[in-house]
C-alpha cells in the first residue's frame, strides 16, 4: 500500500478549495442533522435532485448534504453557496420555487429566508443572522459545510493535517506540551486540563494502552456530542489518534449512546475511509506508528458517562464505576494505562496541533481557554447548537444568540450542566461562560446543555425531576447515593403534592452534605446540585409550596385550581375548546366558567388563554 | 418469570446460534450478543439468557444482571410499535409529562408498559437529542417533533 505523504494531503485540499470557487458552480448544503431528517430535509434533498435534473442543472449545481448545521429549530434548512443565502422551514412544495426562481432566474425566494423575530424583516444573507454570526465556531468549523461522510471534504478543510505534522515533525513529548500550551480542559463537564490527562498516562509503561472517547452524552437537553459526530466525525478520529501518538496506545474506542444511530453510522464510515487511506490501522503514514479505533454501542445507562463505569461497560459487565485510586491513567481499561476524553475535547484536537497551543488559548478567560459548544433549548426562540468563545456572558447567549423568550415571556432561570448542574437565575445572567465562574453561582459548566425557561417553570418541580432522573440512574452500587437520592426525591414528592413539612428544606439540605461528602462517584456527589441551587435562588417557591399549599407557576397540579378571572376573560371559548374533559362551560357572549371537580389540572386551558385570564 | 421457550421460533434460536458464534471469542462481548439477541427475539424470556450464559460460558446469574442493568434490554414483551416520548429536560419543560399522560388515558398503558393487543408499549426515555424539535417522540425510530398532547393520537393513529 502506498502511504498517503503531507504532499498529497495538500494537494487533496486544494482540490476541494478549487473545486468550491469554481466560477457558475453553486452548492446547495442542505442539513442532514437528527433534527432536519425528522421534519423532512431527505425528502426535500431527492426532490431537489429532480428538480434540477428537470432544468438540466445537474453540471451547474451540487447538493451537499451535511450534518448538524445548528439552528434546529428552523428544520430542514439549507445554505446556498456562494451566494451565502440562507433558508428555512422549506418543504417538497417549495423546492420547484427555489430551483426556478433563485437557481435559474438568479432571484432568491425571500419567503423562505431568516426573520429577525424582533423586527420581523427578512435576512438574507446567511453571514447577517445574529445567531450565526455571534458565534465563533471553531470544534463546529465543518458543520454545514462538508458532507461528513466524505473524508476529502474533511481533508479539504485541512483535516488530518495536524495528525501528519505530528506524525512527521513532533515527539509525543511535544504534543503533550501543545495540548498544556493550548490550556484546553475537559469539555464533558469536569474541566480537567486535557493536556495533564495525557501526561499521566504517558508516564505509565504498558504494552498495551487505550484511548477512549466518551460518545455517551447523557444529561437530558444536551445534543453537542451528537451534532460533531454526525458533522465531522472524522475531527473526533484525528484527535483520537494524535491522543494515541502521545501516549503510546495501539486501540482505541468510542463509546456511543445506542440512542444515535445517524452518528454511529456516519462515524463507521469515517473509520473506514480513514483505514482505506492510511490514516488508521498499521503503520499510519509509513511512519511505524499503528492505531486503530472501533465503535461500541452502550446499552442505556447514564451513570456510563462515568469513567470506570464506562471501562467496566466495555468490558461487558454491569456499568458501575469502582473506586478511585488507580486512576484510569494507570490502571483503565483491562487494566490497562486508558485515558478518556469527550466528544468535543477531542474534535478540536487536529487544529490545536496545526496552529499550536498559543493560538487557541489567545481566546477566552484567564483559566478557561479557548471555544465551548452549548446546546441551547427550552423557552429560546433560537434552539440549537452554538460555539460561543469561553468568557460570552449567559445574556448574551439567552437573548442574543438565542433571541430571547418567545411570547414576550419573563426569563425565570437557565439550568446548566444537567443532573449535576445547577438553575441560574435572571439576576445572575451576567455571568461569563468559565469553569469557576459558573461555579460561583451554583451551578457547572457541564457538557453544555443549557435550559432555558421561562416564568411557567416550577423550579421545585425542576428540582424534583432531576432528582427523579438521578434517583432512576443512580447503579446502586454505593448507599449514601442509592438511597439518600430515594430519600430526598419522596421529600421532593410530598413538597409538590401538598404534603411538605417544615422541617422539609433542613432535611433536604442534611442529606445532601452526606450524598455529597460520601458518594462513591461524581454522579452521586453531585447529585443534589439542582435542588441546592434551586434552594439558593428559590428558596421562596420552596416555601410557598411548603407553607402556603402553592405552585406560584402552576405546575404541580396538587397545588393548583384553575378558575377564570371575570373581568379579564374576553369570552372567546378557546379554554373550552382545548379542554379535553368538557371541565369548561362556556356559551357565546358568556364569562367562561371552569367546573373545578371535572378538571384534572392539564393546564390546555391555562395555556391556551390569549389574555392570561386563567389563574 | 414463566419460561416462554414457545416464544422462540426454531430460525430464532439458530439466528441466536450464529450472533454467539460470531462474538463468542471476543472479550467483554457479552452487551454486544445480548443487543443482537434482542433485535432477533424482541425481549429476555428466561430460556434465552440461560441459553446465551450457556452460550457465552458466562453465568447466568450474570447475563441477568447485565440485561437487568440497562435500560435498552427487556425483560417483557414489546408492542409492535414502541412509542418512545423522551423526558429529557427540554422535552419535559415544554409538556412532555402532558403527552405521557395522554397516550397512557387512551391505550391504558403506564411508562413501562405493553397494550394487551401488543399494539403499542410506551416509555419515557431519557433525551433522545433532538432538543430542538421539543417535545420529541420517537416511534419504531422515527423522530416525530412538536408533539402536543392534543396532537398525538393522531400521530399514533398511522401506526396500527
Amino acid at each position: 500500500m502506498t502511504h498517503i505523504t503531507p504532499t498529497k494531503l495538500e494537494a487533496m485540499r486544494k482540490e476541494y478549495a478549487a473545486r468550491l470557487t469554481q466560477p457558475h458552480i453553486r452548492h446547495l448544503f442542505i442539513c442532514g442533522g437528527t433534527g432536519c431528517h425528522a421534519t423532512g430535509s431527505l425528502k426535500v434533498k431527492d426532490a431537489l435532485h429532480e428538480e434540477i435534473a428537470k432544468h438540466g442543472l445537474e453540471e451547474k449545481v451540487r447538493v451537499v448534504e451535511t450534518g448538524c448545521n445548528g439552528f434546529c429549530a428552523l428544520g430542514p434548512l439549507m445554505v446556498v453557496h456562494p451566494d451565502n443565502v440562507f433558508y428555512q422551514k422549506m418543504t417538497v412544495d417549495d423546492v420547484a420555487e427555489i430551483v426556478s426562481e433563485h437557481l435559474v432566474h438568479e432571484k432568491p425566494v425571500e419567503r423562505l429566508m431568516y426573520k429577525d423575530p424582533q423586527s420581523k424583516k427578512r435576512v438574507p444573507l446567511f453571514s447577517d443572522i445574529p445567531f450565526f454570526a455571534l458565534q465563533k465556531p471553531w470544534t463546529l468549523r465543518n458543520k454545514g459545510i462538508i458532507n461528513p461522510e466524505s473524508i476529502e471534504d474533511y481533508i479539504g478543510r485541512e483535516g488530518y493535517m495536524g495528525l501528519s505534522k505530528v506524525l512527521l515533525e513532533m515527539e509525543p513529548s511535544q504534543i503533550i506540551d501543545e495540548m498544556k500550551a493550548s490550556g484546553i480542559r475537559g469539555r464533558g463537564g469536569a474541566g480537567f486540563p486535557t493536556g495533564m490527562k495525557w501526561s499521566f498516562a504517558a508516564q505509565n509503561d504498558s504494552d498495551i494502552k487505550y484511548v477512549l472517547c466518551n460518545a455517551d452524552e447523557g444529561d437530558p437537553g444536551a445534543f453537542m456530542d451528537r451534532s460533531i459526530l454526525e458533522a465531522d466525525p472524522h475531527a473526533v478520529l484525528e484527535g483520537m489518534t494524535i491522543a494515541a501518538r502521545a501516549i503510546n496506545a495501539t486501540e482505541g474506542y468510542i463509546y456511543c449512546r445506542s440512542e444515535y444511530p445517524l452518528a454511529i453510522k456516519r462515524v463507521q464510515i469515517a473509520i473506514d475511509q480513514a483505514r482505506s487511506l492510511g490514516l488508521l490501522g498499521e503503520n499510519i503514514m509509513g511512519t511505524g506508528f499503528s492505531f486503530d479505533i472501533s465503535i461500541y454501542q452502550g446499552a442505556g445507562a447514564f451513570v456510563c458517562g462515568e469513567e470506570t463505569a464506562l471501562m467496566r461497560s466495555i468490558e461487558g459487565k454491569r456499568g458501575m464505576p469502582i473506586p478511585r485510586p488507580p486512576f484510569p491513567a494507570a490502571q483503565g481499561l483491562w487494566k490497562k494505562p486508558t485515558i478518556l476524553n469527550n466528544v468535543e475535547t477531542l474534535a478540536n484536537v487536529g487544529q490545536i496541533m496545526l496552529n499550536g497551543g498559543k493560538w487557541y488559548s489567545s481566546v477566552g478567560t484567564e483559566n478557561s481557554k479557548g471555544t465551548k459548544v452549548f446546546a441551547l433549548s427550552g423557552d429560546v426562540n433560537n434552539i440549537g447548537l452554538v460555539e460561543v468563545p469561553m468568557g460570552t456572558s449567559l445574556r448574551s447567549i439567552v437573548y442574543d444568540i438565542g433571541g430571547g423568550i418567545p411570547k414576550k415571556r419573563k426569563l425565570k432561570a437557565v439550568q446548566l450542566g444537567g443532573p449535576s448542574g445547577g438553575c441560574i437565575p435572571e439576576d445572575h445572567m451576567d455571568v461569563v461562560v468559565d469553569y469557576e465562574e459558573i461555579a460561583k453561582v451554583g451551578a457547572i459548566m457541564g457538557s453544555g446543555g443549557v435550559i432555558v425557561m421561562d416564568d411557567k417553570t416550577c423550579m421545585v418541580d425542576m428540582a424534583r425531576f432531576f432528582l427523579e432522573f438521578i434517583q432512576e440512574e443512580s447503579c446502586g452500587k454505593c448507599t449514601p447515593c442509592r438511597e439518600g437520592t430515594r430519600r430526598q426525591l419522596e421529600i421532593l414528592e410530598r413538597i409538590c403534592e401538598g404534603h411538605g413539612k417544615p422541617e422539609d428544606i433542613t432535611l433536604i439540605e442534611e442529606l445532601s452534605e452526606m450524598i455529597t461528602a460520601s458518594a462513591l462517584c461524581g454522579l452521586g456527589q453531585t447529585a443534589s446540585n439542582p435542588v441546592l441551587s434551586v434552594l439558593r435562588h428559590f428558596r421562596n417557591e420552596f416555601e410557598a409550596h411548603i407553607f402556603d399549599k402553592k405552585c406560584p407557576a402552576k405546575r404541580c397540579p396538587a397545588l393548583v385550581e384553575f378558575k377564570v378571572i371575570d373581568e379579564r376573560c374576553k369570552k372567546c371559548g378557546k379554554c373550552a375548546a382545548v379542554c379535553p374533559v368538557g371541565a369548561v362551560e362556556w356559551q357565546k357572549k358568556e364569562v367562561a366558567k371552569i367546573n373545578t371537580e371535572a378538571c384534572v389540572q392539564c393546564m390546555s386551558c391555562y395555556s391556551a388563554c390569549p389574555f392570561d385570564a386563567i389563574d | 418469570m414463566s419460561c416462554c421457550s414457545e416464544e422462540i421460533s426454531q430460525e430464532m434460536w439458530s439466528e441466536v446460534d450464529s450472533v454467539i458464534e460470531r462474538h463468542r471469542e471476543t472479550p467483554g462481548a457479552l452487551i454486544t450478543v445480548l443487543r443482537e439477541a434482542q433485535d432477533v427475539v424482541g425481549w429476555f424470556p428466561q430460556a434465552l439468557i440461560e441459553y446465551i450464559a450457556k452460550g457465552m460460558n458466562i453465568p447466568a446469574s450474570d447475563v441477568f444482571g447485565v440485561v437487568s442493568f440497562y435500560s435498552l434490554f427487556s425483560l417483557t414483551p414489546k408492542g409492535r410499535n414502541s412509542i418512545k416520548v423522551c423526558t429529557g429536560t427540554a422535552c419535559y419543560v415544554k409538556g412532555a409529562r402532558e403527552v405521557i399522560g395522554r397516550i397512557s388515558g387512551e391505550y391504558g398503558i403506564a411508562e413501562g408498559e405493553t397494550t394487551e393487543d401488543r399494539r403499542f408499549d410506551l416509555e419515557g426515555v431519557r433525551c433522545v437529542g433532538a432538543c430542538g424539535l421539543a417535545p420529541a417522540m420517537v416511534i419504531n425510530g422515527d423522530v416525530h417533533g412538536d408533539v402536543t398532547a392534543d396532537s398525538v393520537l393522531k400521530i399514533l393513529e398511522k401506526y396500527s
